[in-house]
């Protein structure tokens, strides 16, 4: 039976993680490989690295950062952020990258899509969308610049189109949860969910193992991801994936 | 020496790295002569299925087929599996290798394509590549056609219906999933093939 996928993020600062998860066996809570490393360990079905740099700083550090992290990993390895081009998405695939996210790249220029999935696949492209409720009853707006400008796209249609150009999965972050461990935002998430065929990672809200259970069966998630979770109750995403699996959620586990 | 075949179909890091670290020597090439001299062939495989024309006009349908006679052990992974079919429906002119008997398909409407994710395997007891690997084990899928069941299946996957997630046959072996993404389990199919 296909599994539901717990996915573990990195927030990257200039080649620190920040928010960092506390793993008493690692030397350094703040490098990336490290803790990559440690959560497909301990049972991660897959690691998103999210380089939130600055962008003068990102180009020295980003490929360095991933060829390190990747050496290691026997995991699906996604990296995003700010990625604007072939050129750069080839560099961070040719780093060990397994897929790469596009968000505010592909919101300007929807094309470039189709240009990653034709030379490396749909299977490596993720579109990442930032999501906002907006003020009409079951609606959302999609957010470039890490969610600081409106893109004046509906999420759940620029997701259909994201489909069509050859994404391969969606990324989908709820803006109103992001942050606030109050649950994930189910009804965002079924509702982009059931107007694709592809598959839709939730993210955005994770507090506890209920709002995974809850995103997975009303949510319609394929795969869900959080980061700072892994600071409150749970230490292991191994905890997690037991708790799911003992609320009869398919989980890869044990691994 | 393990040759990776390379055909320009999507990113051979992952692949390669895989053999690396479990320190076997391999090398990523898209020259015949090369893939005529190895010890063990690789053919992996990402994207679309009519990218495998490019080993048709290269010559590396030929060297691999060679290879394959004088019994070099070879696994193709992903499209590289499906290659070894005769034919897919993502691409009905591309001609594949005929090792084993049917065609591709594309998933039904019921389920979402592609199959990305963990998935849970039956496995053959009598297999070699499996040799190890528990029953019900993991694996990490993605793709967007499936190849059927055959007498060669020697793993076989639950999605939309059953599917062959790995055959194998004397020196020849494929795998659906991805064996360098598929953690300890990975590890340990690529080591037994490395040991064949």
């Amino acid at each position: 039976m296909l599994t539901k996928r717990i996915i573990a993020c990195l927030d990257v600062d200039a080649g620190r993680v920040v928010k960092g998860v506390q793993f008493a066996s690692l030397r350094d809570a703040g490098d990336p490989a490290e803790l990559a490393k440690a959560h497909a360990a301990s049972g991660a079905d897959e690691i998103v690295l999210l380089d939130i740099s600055a962008a003068h700083q990102r180009r020295a550090t980003l490929l360095d950062t991933v060829r390190r992290t990747a050496a290691e990993l026997f995991i699906p390895f996604t990296v995003g952020g700010g990625i604007r081009t072939l050129e750069e998405a080839a560099a961070v695939f040719s780093a060990g990258a397994d897929k790469i996210s596009v968000n505010s790249a592909a919101l300007a220029d929807p094309a470039l899509i189709t240009q990653i999935a034709e030379r490396f696949g749909s299977q490596a492209v993720v579109v990442a969308i930032d999501a906002k409720r907006s003020s009409s009853k079951g609606s959302w707006e999609a957010f470039t610049q890490g969610g600081r400008t409106p893109a004046r796209r509906d999420a759940v249609d620029w997701a259909r189109e994201a489909e069509s150009r050859g994404a391969g999965e969606i990324l989908l972050t709820s803006m109103d949860r992001d942050g606030t461990g109050a649950g994930f935002d189910c009804e965002l998430t079924h509702t982009v969910s059931d107007s694709v065929r592809i598959p839709v990672i939730a993210s955005g809200g994770a507090g506890g193992a209920q709002h995974f259970v809850d995103v997975f069966r009303d949510g319609h998630a394929d795969a869900a991801l959080a980061a700072s979770i892994f600071h409150y109750g749970f230490s292991q995403i191994s905890e997690l994936k037991q708790e799911l699996a003992a609320q009869q959620v398919p989980m890869r586990w044990p691994c | 020496m393990i040759a990776i075949v390379d055909y320009g179909a999507g990113n051979l890091t992952s692949v390669k790295k895989a053999f690396d670290w479990l320190g076997y020597e391999c090398a990523i090439t898209s020259d015949p002569a090369q893939v005529a001299k190895a010890t063990k062939v690789v053919l992996p495989g990402v994207g679309h299925f009519a990218s495998t024309d490019v080993l048709d006009r290269s010559g590396l349908r030929d060297a691999i087929a060679d290879a394959i006679a004088r019994g070099i052990p070879f696994l193709g992974i992903c499209v590289g599996m499906q290659w070894m079919f005769e034919h897919s429906q993502e691409s009905p002119e591309t001609r594949g290798l005929g090792l084993f008997n049917g065609e591709c398909e594309r998933f039904p409407a019921s389920v979402k394509s592609p199959h990305v994710g963990w998935n849970s395997l039956q496995i053959n007891p009598a297999s070699r590549l499996f040799g190890g690997v528990p029953a019900s084990s993991f694996v990490y899928f993605t793709h967007s056609f499936r190849a059927p069941l055959t007498d060669a299946t020697a793993a076989c996957c639950e999605y939309g219906g059953r599917f062959s997630a790995a055959v194998e046959r004397d020196n020849i072996f494929g795998v659906q999933f991805h064996p360098e993404k598929s953690g300890e389990i990975g590890k340990q199919l690529l080591r037994n093939f490395c040991a064949l």
